[in-house]
């Protein structure tokens, strides 16, 4: 964010002023589907932009992230489920509910690292998964159906498409703004200190496995949040949401974006939606596309869609 | 006590299977430094061919022996067309670049067979029972699956640490650049170790296969099993894989058959019916965290990595 018109700083522009106007395009006459599906991909976005904070700033290759977006959707589904639709009760305990599941799974997890790491994070979201899929008081495998949005007072109505809209992009705004703000902060530093050379942030006396979970919990109850708009949106949770394959797209999304950049997570959360969307639209067997593309992502651009237009800038600025 | 001994059966058949997942994941770990989550789609593809090939050629045996074949092609081919690239890279950029390979594995398989699943029917000869005990019967294919994969372990272990080619893995594992040096085809043994992670997947995948049917994704669950038993065994280690494999087949099979009993002894049937199908599942991971925290580096870690 270097404040520069810059070919990035213009791509954050456009694409944000083209998410403020869509539901003014929609009531146009635009295609209604088009509001739902960004609707997801705000949701999922802000799901990504919180994995970036432990993955791309951290270093902490989380594979199981999904699991705080079924945690935060669970929370919404079973308070609805007995009957408490109030947000102000069903949020918080969303959150809550994240952070302490964050806490315990960070402390136990970052006694590892590398693949260790990788492998007990999806570890305790599968365990996570199989739990809720054994509930069968709220569905179990089948998934439960919300027949109520969460309730707030007068003005605040989720079951209104663009005002929960509207919602869930100021939210991922202000995650993202948060995001930046942490990893700008002394914690962040650290945090990224860390990231690069661990070793040597103990030698001059930073507790880092402390700073380390810390942002974890932070990373964790953020998705939780995604998790209970998520839950809100499509009205219905089910385990699927945190299957291993869930977690596998969060990665996607941060590093199709660009791992440690502020809006990295949220670029790539749009481009793979929307090209799951395109894809799927031209032949049915669209993975058979996607797949190899992920690959060559990984083998040739390496910074992801941020770190290209970064390049832009760079030619533009020395050609 | 019958039901008992025939569980105990069942779990080490199961363990034995994984064991060939395990290894072929635990080698190209060990040695390549690779994660490979599409690990999951060779087992798919053996099971696909095999499925295809006894249906062409009429014939068990010879099918399986096509479809090992065939699965250890296209493993050598991912490794020269992919996950060549991929070495020396980021742990993320494996999880990434294979996870793709799924995704293109598993549609390339709805796109040639179909979304609908496949059987592998057995020959007569395989599907009976064997007394093996007084008035204690068993599959005979299942006890070939225990008898086939403990060949394989046998062989494995004579090929690592007895002939010259497993001389070259190990020597390979511990410095690439020295054994390049010294005038070995590295790439080439690379390829040859990965073709046969990529077989005894596909040997996990086509004896399954008459057991379970022959679907799109079916790696996908049996993978994450495989990555937990490396993960308890210790990366690398073919012998803490073995080790693991069989401690999780047990604890598996023998969780599923005896928990709900256990629990409905200390609580309410009620409690007992909600909880075990979700406990006895997490059994395994729950077995992994543990490991993990008491030992982060896995039960037989590899001493030189």
């Amino acid at each position: 964010m270097s404040g520069k018109l810059s070919v990035r700083n213009v791509a954050i522009a456009v694409l944000l002023l083209a998410l403020v106007l869509l539901p003014v395009y929609v009531e146009l006459g635009g295609s209604r589907f088009l509001l739902t599906l960004f609707t997801r991909i705000l949701i999922l976005a802000m799901a990504a932009v919180s994995l970036n904070l432990i993955l791309g700033y951290g270093g902490m290759m989380s594979f199981g992230h999904a699991a705080y977006l079924g945690i935060g959707g669970y929370a919404v589904g079973m308070l609805a489920h007995e009957g408490v639709f109030s947000g102000f009760v069903q949020w918080p305990v969303a959150l809550f509910a994240s952070a302490l599941f964050a806490l315990v799974i960070g402390a136990l997890s970052l006694r590892t690292r590398g693949v260790y790491f990788i492998m007990i994070t999806l570890a305790f979201a599968q365990m996570a998964y199989y739990i809720v899929a054994g509930l069968a008081r709220y569905g179990g495998d089948d998934g439960l159906t919300i027949y109520k949005r969460s309730q707030f007072i007068s003005p605040i109505n989720l079951s209104n498409k663009v005002q929960f809209y509207y919602i869930c992009l100021a939210v991922l705004i202000g995650s993202i703004y948060l995001v930046w703000r942490i990893v700008n902060s002394r914690f962040g530093l650290t945090i990224q200190g860390a990231r690069s050379n661990d070793t040597r942030m103990r030698a001059i006396g930073f507790p880092t496995y402390r700073y380390k979970l810390v942002c974890f919990v932070i990373a964790g109850t953020m998705c939780g949040l995604a998790g209970a708009l998520l839950a809100n949106h499509t009205d219905f949770v089910s385990p699927a949401t945190m299957y291993w394959t869930r977690s596998g797209d969060l990665i996607i999304m941060v590093v199709l974006g660009g791992m440690g950049s502020a809006f990295g997570p949220f670029f790539g959360a749009v481009a793979l939606l929307v090209l799951e969307e395109v894809l799927s639209g031209i032949t049915e067997y669209w993975q058979i596309i996607l797949g190899p593309l992920l690959l060559l992502v990984v083998l040739f651009a390496r910074g992801g869609i941020d770190g290209l237009l970064g390049k832009v800038r760079h030619r533009v600025s020395h050609g | 006590m019958t039901l008992f001994i025939e569980q105990c059966l069942n779990g080490l058949q199961f363990g034995l299977l994984l064991f060939l997942l395990a290894a072929g994941l635990t080698l190209v770990f060990g040695i390549m430094d690779l994660v490979n989550l599409a690990h999951g789609s060779l087992y798919m593809m053996g099971a696909y061919f095999a499925a295809t090939f006894v249906a062409w050629t009429g014939n068990f045996v010879f099918g399986v022996v096509l479809a090992l074949g065939a699965t250890l092609l296209v493993g050598m081919a991912v490794e020269v067309i992919a996950m060549r690239r991929l070495y020396g890279r980021d742990h993320l950029d494996h999880v990434l670049g294979t996870f793709g390979l799924i995704l293109f594995f598993d549609e390339l398989v709805r796109l040639i067979w179909g979304p609908e699943g496949l059987t592998l029917p057995l020959p007569s000869w395989l599907n009976t029972s064997i007394q093996i005990l007084p008035g204690v019967d068993y599959s005979a294919y299942k006890l070939s699956i225990i008898v086939v994969t403990l060949a394989v372990a046998a062989f494995l272990y004579v090929l690592v640490m007895r002939t010259r080619i497993g001389m070259l893995i190990r020597a390979g594992a511990s410095n690439r650049e020295m054994v390049g040096a010294l005038g070995v085809n590295i790439k080439l043994l690379y390829t040859l170790v990965f073709g046969l992670g990529a077989a005894l997947a596909g040997l996990a995948g086509l004896m399954q296969a008459p057991i379970l049917t022959v679907q799109v994704g079916m790696g996908e669950n049996i993978l994450i099993l495989a990555f937990v038993i490396t993960v308890i065994g210790g990366i690398g280690s073919i012998r803490g894989a073995l080790v693991a494999a069989i401690f999780v087949g047990f604890i598996d099979t023998l969780g599923r058959a005896f928990f709900p009993d256990l629990l409905r002894m200390a609580f309410t049937k009620e409690v007992a019916a909600t909880a075990a199908p979700a406990l006895s599942s997490m059994l395994i991971y729950l077995l992994m965290a543990i490991v993990l925290v008491v030992k982060p580096e896995g039960l037989f870690a590899a001493s030189d990595k």
